[in-house]
């Protein structure tokens, strides 16, 4: 809402008020400034100057050298080009820009040189004053703007332009929420001003005279739909005279940001804002048959907008229709044909109220949200509809442009919309932590119009948001001043923890920032063509995504069943950028499609990494660090054989260096390092390495550790090397050593894999170090020979011969 | 032979003050000292003096062979000490030269900061709360009073899954949940991610973070909101912090509230920094409406309490000074590395 600062304080003299003092008091009370601007603002040094003389270049044929008075004493010499300043113009008063003024776009005035006469300045056309011909209709588009006495009173050479044609208001911009639309209007705002700031508040009842008569005589109005259209009244004038509306009006319309018309267009659209009641005014010669219904549009029922646009209506939408067709979208926009023309004579004014929720789904689907919508949308009150009807016909009869016709029409469902909430201050100051006397809270609520009676508060008739005792507490404590209100501690005990889940995905996170992995945070919706460039098979299960109906663009408009292309992008991204290395994490959510209403959201934990430090073993090394820490035991790494059951991923991943991770036979993850082809989708110039698991299977599997005492006994180290053959991986030699030793064991450690002389070909040697220990006495030779005796035999199982 | 001893000592003298490592004194040893050195040999003569002179001789043999001894002694405890502190120097370093690249993780500076609101509300006797992000019609708006045709729905633009889902535009959608779940008192904060169908710019995200909370108790105040609010803002900025409350209006809340945060550049006096408010606008908050109780079962009668929800990447990046939005996201390494 753009308020004047003038037409506040038509209402409310607040002219000593200083504009920021102003806002910081409105915002504090409820009604938040945005911003204030002054209309003007870039112009400097424009005044008022009289022409002296005119006289013709002698070296152009279309420039001409005046002499203006400019009240600085001598007269000022200065060269104009345009067509409307000629002999004839002396005596014309025209805004003059001075040597060293700025008009707006940052335009500078400097005197110079016209084709060798000195010009000490500029005349300015409306445009050069950023103004146009709808802000003073008098003046010509393309030509010096020659001030108009008549409107603007007597002018005096030398005053400031901005004073004297009235080029000087502020305008406040506000943020009006959407529970109080009767602050959506001067008078609104001037209430609350006067709530704030206590200064007396001068509104008057409109009334107007009328010619006698009654509206009903030229027409007959009936409520089809009263359940969406709760009144409306309507008011006829006779004889209008269509012209442009006074200065003042003007004024008060630009700065509300809304272009001057007519006069009779003007009034409805000044009401509106005055009021903050749409108003809507027809052409009785296009009412067919002199009858106005309020009904549903029939279903395909046709109209074509003032914007020139034919829309299909359904029957949803609630239309104001002559015998034969709508004639406007009640509280959205009027027909074409039936608004005001130059030639009107006779013109229907209509105030009328409709249900808001109706009003908001017809702008909605018929894509045009007007001022009038967006107001009707937040329910206004029937009772509104009267006083803006007779301040239209008021406002008429000042205006001198036409002959209102002394009874209106007013039709009415009836029923009683008044809003009362308890009142009850004891309460309140409960409520609120406060200690306000109750005559206090009551003198309060005068400020607001709200009258309290018999335990009740009682809003008047534009507050229709006043229905619970909160509201009551809520106007109380705003004109108490919220940042008055104490503040306290929650009293009471309490003890707030996190869920085991919540603290091992604390964990979790911990530890991936302890492996040196830098933690992520990408959108949680991705292109459907991110599946192609992670290689997912066509049939992919996760390409059935959770779809956003209305995304903003393809990019993000599927829920991501997978992490990964998340990752890969912030892999390319960092590659892209230069950096030589990247070690990343990201902890987030998976949305599965499940048949159901809402789809399921498992958190999944992902890594990426790129650069010299890191290779397969590398990030299997983190992941395994990571269970260890976490208390996750018996993690087991299969070659991955393509499909991938668990994520069904396992073709984003190189065929040979990809592993699925099992705990307790359960998949659980997959790891390994990214397809050649995965690479190049990415634009990713080297090797890069991912992993993901589902945290919710590590939560299940991982076990709070307890302590194992230290054995006090010696250890007995035994290294051992076989020969086996090339395929068998080495995860199934060291699980036959384990089984072999037995209890004993304390540790395998792989230490050498070696191909080529000396071994035969597709065999390999394998060398492990192997650590014995007991808890009950110091190992003796013979007790590690047998159970390097066994490892043996369990390897020899496998085909793994020790190593001559 | 007393001669001899004399010219023995004396050349023993002589060779070792020349000698200068370890090997020549080892050498000097076994010449005058072992079994088969000079002295040694001079004293085998011994047997050839007459018993007078033996006493004496014998004497002087051994003090000649004390000394060389000690001078050898000493002379290779000097030798090592030279050599020992030849070797430190040798081994000199340039302490300047950069130390070795050890690899260090981070976490995200949004989670870094959330974990930080999550240890002052855990202090506070808050419990943390997930809900889900892809949400009903009826968790996000209806039930937070905010029937279809509500024009507050507009102020929150809506990623539609189908008429009845949509990704959630605020964590107030786990208040209801919450609500349905658990009765009263209840404390919580349940923070995550929220959509608006906002283009990416500096200062908007189509997806962004969001901490509700909620407090549901008999005699929950407005002064209870306004002092728990002060305090997260005063732990999370520091003592000095001030906030100011602003009345505002939510379908949820009444009566509602945004809260400022006073511009730490000026001072509440206005700037470029603040667009010259003097305050920074920081969040939503406000006391639970009525009818959203009364939706969850709870008595407005009986229990009162209060909500908020705080935007993540606000205090995030008021934190730590980040100006663009969109680095949060872009996660190059580069940037994080910075926290």
């Amino acid at each position: 809402m753009d308020l004047s600062l003038r037409w506040l304080n038509d209402y409310i003299d607040v002219s000593d008020i200083p504009v920021k003092e102003l806002c910081a008091g409105l915002t504090l009370s409820g009604s938040k400034v945005e911003k204030y601007t002054t209309e003007g603002a870039e112009i400097s040094n424009v005044v008022v100057a009289k022409i002296l003389d005119v006289k013709p270049h002698s070296n152009s044929d279309h420039l001409v050298i005046t002499q203006v008075d400019a009240g600085t004493g001598e007269p000022i010499q200065i060269v104009t080009g345009a067509p409307n300043i000629r002999e004839d113009s002396i005596g014309s008063f025209v805004p003059a820009a001075l040597d060293g003024s700025t008009l707006p776009g940052g335009v500078k005035i400097k005197k110079g040189k016209l084709r060798g006469e000195a010009s000490n300045g500029m005349l300015c056309s409306l445009g050069e004053l950023g103004l146009t011909l709808h802000d003073f209709p008098n003046a010509i588009e393309d030509g010096i703007f020659i001030l108009d006495e008549k409107e603007l009173g007597e002018l005096v050479p030398g005053t400031d332009i901005h004073k004297a044609i009235g080029f000087d208001d502020t305008t406040i911009e506000f943020e009006i929420t959407p529970n109080r639309p009767d602050c959506l209007a001067v008078l609104g705002l001037a209430r609350e001003t006067h709530a704030t700031f206590c200064r007396p508040l001068d509104i008057k009842e409109p009334s107007f005279k009328g010619i006698g008569g009654s509206a009903s005589d030229e027409l007959s109005v009936e409520i089809v739909n009263k359940e969406l259209c709760s009144r409306y009244m309507a008011a006829v004038v006779k004889n209008v005279k269509i012209e442009p509306s006074p200065l003042w009006m003007r004024q008060r319309l630009r700065a509300s940001g809304v272009r001057p018309i007519n006069n009779l267009v003007d009034i409805t659209n000044y009401v509106m804002l005055e009021y903050g009641h749409p108003m809507h005014a027809f052409d009785i010669r296009y009412i067919n048959g002199n009858s106005i219904k309020i009904r549903s549009a029939a279903e395909g029922e046709k109209i074509t907008t003032l914007d020139g646009i034919e829309r299909t209506l359904t029957a949803k939408n609630l239309v104001i229709a002559d015998s034969e067709k709508p004639v406007a979208v009640a509280g959205v926009m009027g027909g074409e044909y039936s608004g005001i023309m130059d030639d009107t004579n006779t013109v229907v004014f209509e105030a009328a109220c409709f249900n808001g929720a109706s009003v908001r789904t017809t702008a909605k689907s018929l894509g045009m949200r007007t001022d009038a919508s967006a107001r009707f949308e937040k329910e206004l009150d029937p009772r509104m509809c009267e006083p803006a009807l007779k301040r239209a016909c008021q406002l008429v009869e000042e205006l001198g442009c036409g002959e209102v016709v002394t009874g209106i029409i007013d039709c009415s469902n009836g029923v009683d919309t008044q809003k009362s909430a308890p009142f009850d201050p004891e309460w309140i100051n409960r409520f609120l932590g406060t200690d306000i006397p109750e005559a206090q809270m009551i003198e309060y609520l005068d400020r607001l119009d709200i009258k309290v009676k018999d335990g009740r508060a009682y809003a008047p008739a534009y507050r229709g948001d006043i229905e619970y005792k909160n509201d009551i507490a809520e106007e109380v404590a705003r004109l108490y001043g919220y940042n008055n209100i104490p503040q306290t501690i929650i009293r009471g005990t309490a003890s707030g923890e996190l869920t085991p889940v919540q603290r091992f995905s604390r964990k979790l996170s911990q530890t991936a920032v302890s492996l040196g992995a830098y933690e992520i945070c990408t959108f949680s919706f991705v292109s459907p063509k991110s599946f192609d460039k992670i290689a997912l098979p066509a049939g992919s299960k996760l390409r059935k995504t959770v779809e956003i109906t209305n995304p903003l663009g393809e990019d993000t408009s599927v829920m991501r069943t997978t992490l990964l292309p998340s990752m890969c992008e912030v892999l390319a991204r960092n590659y892209k950028n230069g950096n030589a290395e990247a070690f990343l994490y990201e902890i987030g959510n998976e949305y599965i499609p499940n048949g159901g209403e809402l789809p399921d959201e498992p958190a999944r934990i992902v890594f990426g990494a790129y650069g010299d430090r890191y290779d397969f073993y590398y990030i299997k090394g983190a992941v395994e660090r990571l269970f260890d820490v976490l208390g996750i035991d018996g993690a087991e790494y299969e070659p991955c054989t393509g499909d991938d059951d668990v994520f069904d991923e396992a073709h984003a991943f190189h065929p040979g260096r990809c592993a699925v991770i099992l705990i307790g036979g359960k998949k659980v993850g997959i790891m390994g390092e990214l397809h050649p082809d995965v690479l190049e989708n990415y634009e990713i110039g080297t090797k890069a390495y991912a992993v993901k698991l589902n945290v919710p299977d590590l939560f299940d599997a991982h076990a709070d550790r307890t302590y194992t005492p230290l054995s006090r006994f010696p250890s007995m180290a035994r290294d051992l090397a076989v020969v086996c053959d090339d395929e068998i991986p080495v995860a199934h030699l060291e699980k036959a050593i384990a089984e072999g030793v037995g209890r004993i064991l304390e540790s395998v450690k792989l230490f050498d894999v070696y191909k080529g002389a000396q071994i035969e070909s597709g065999k390999k040697s394998v060398a492990f170090s192997i650590v014995m220990r007991s808890d009950e006495a110091t190992l003796t030779d013979e007790q590690a020979d047998a159970a390097m005796k066994k490892a043996l035999k369990k390897l020899g199982d496998l085909g793994a011969k020790i190593r001559e | 032979m007393k001669e001899k001893l004399s010219a023995i000592l004396e050349s023993a003298r002589a060779e070792l003050e020349a000698s200068s490592d370890i090997k020549s004194l080892e050498d000097l040893r076994v010449r005058y000292l072992s079994k088969k050195g000079e002295l040694t040999a001079i004293l085998k003569m011994m047997g050839g003096l007459s018993a007078e002179e033996r006493p004496a001789m014998g004497q002087l043999a051994n003090s000649v062979r004390a000394e060389i001894e000690q001078k050898l002694s000493e002379k290779t405890e000097q030798l090592k000490k030279e050599l020992a502190a030849q070797k430190l120097k040798a081994e000199k370093l340039d302490v300047t030269l950069p130390g070795k690249d050890i690899p260090v993780g981070r976490a995200h500076p949004l989670n870094a900061v959330l974990d930080e609101v999550k240890e002052i509300f855990l202090g506070m006797g808050f419990d943390v709360v997930d809900g889900p992000e892809v949400e009903t019609d009826h968790y996000c708006f209806e039930a937070l009073n905010m029937p279809k045709s509500h024009p507050a729905r507009d102020t929150q633009d809506t990623f539609y899954i189908n008429d009845n889902v949509v990704l959630r535009t605020q964590t107030s959608s786990v208040q209801i949940r919450t609500m349905e779940q658990r009765k009263p008192p209840i404390r919580i904060i349940s923070p995550g991610r929220v959509y608006r169908s906002d283009a990416v710019d500096a200062t908007h995200s189509p997806l962004f973070h969001q901490i509700e909370g909620l407090v549901i108790d008999k005699g929950i105040t407005l002064s209870d909101l306004y002092g728990t609010l002060d305090l997260l803002m005063k732990k999370l900025y520091g003592k000095d912090t001030q906030i100011r409350l602003r009345p505002h209006h939510f379908p949820y809340t009444e009566p509602s509230a945004e809260v400022d945060l006073m511009c730490f550049n000026c001072g509440g006096k206005g700037c470029p920094m603040c667009k010259n408010e003097g305050y920074v606008e920081l969040l939503g908050a406000g006391m639970v409406h009525p009818k959203v109780l009364e939706g969850c079962g709870i008595d407005p009668e009986v229990y009162s309490g209060f909500a908020f929800g705080i935007g993540l990447e606000r205090i995030t990046m008021g934190r730590y000074g980040i100006n663009d939005m969109r680095l949060l996201y872009e996660n190059d390494m580069r940037f994080l590395g910075q926290f």
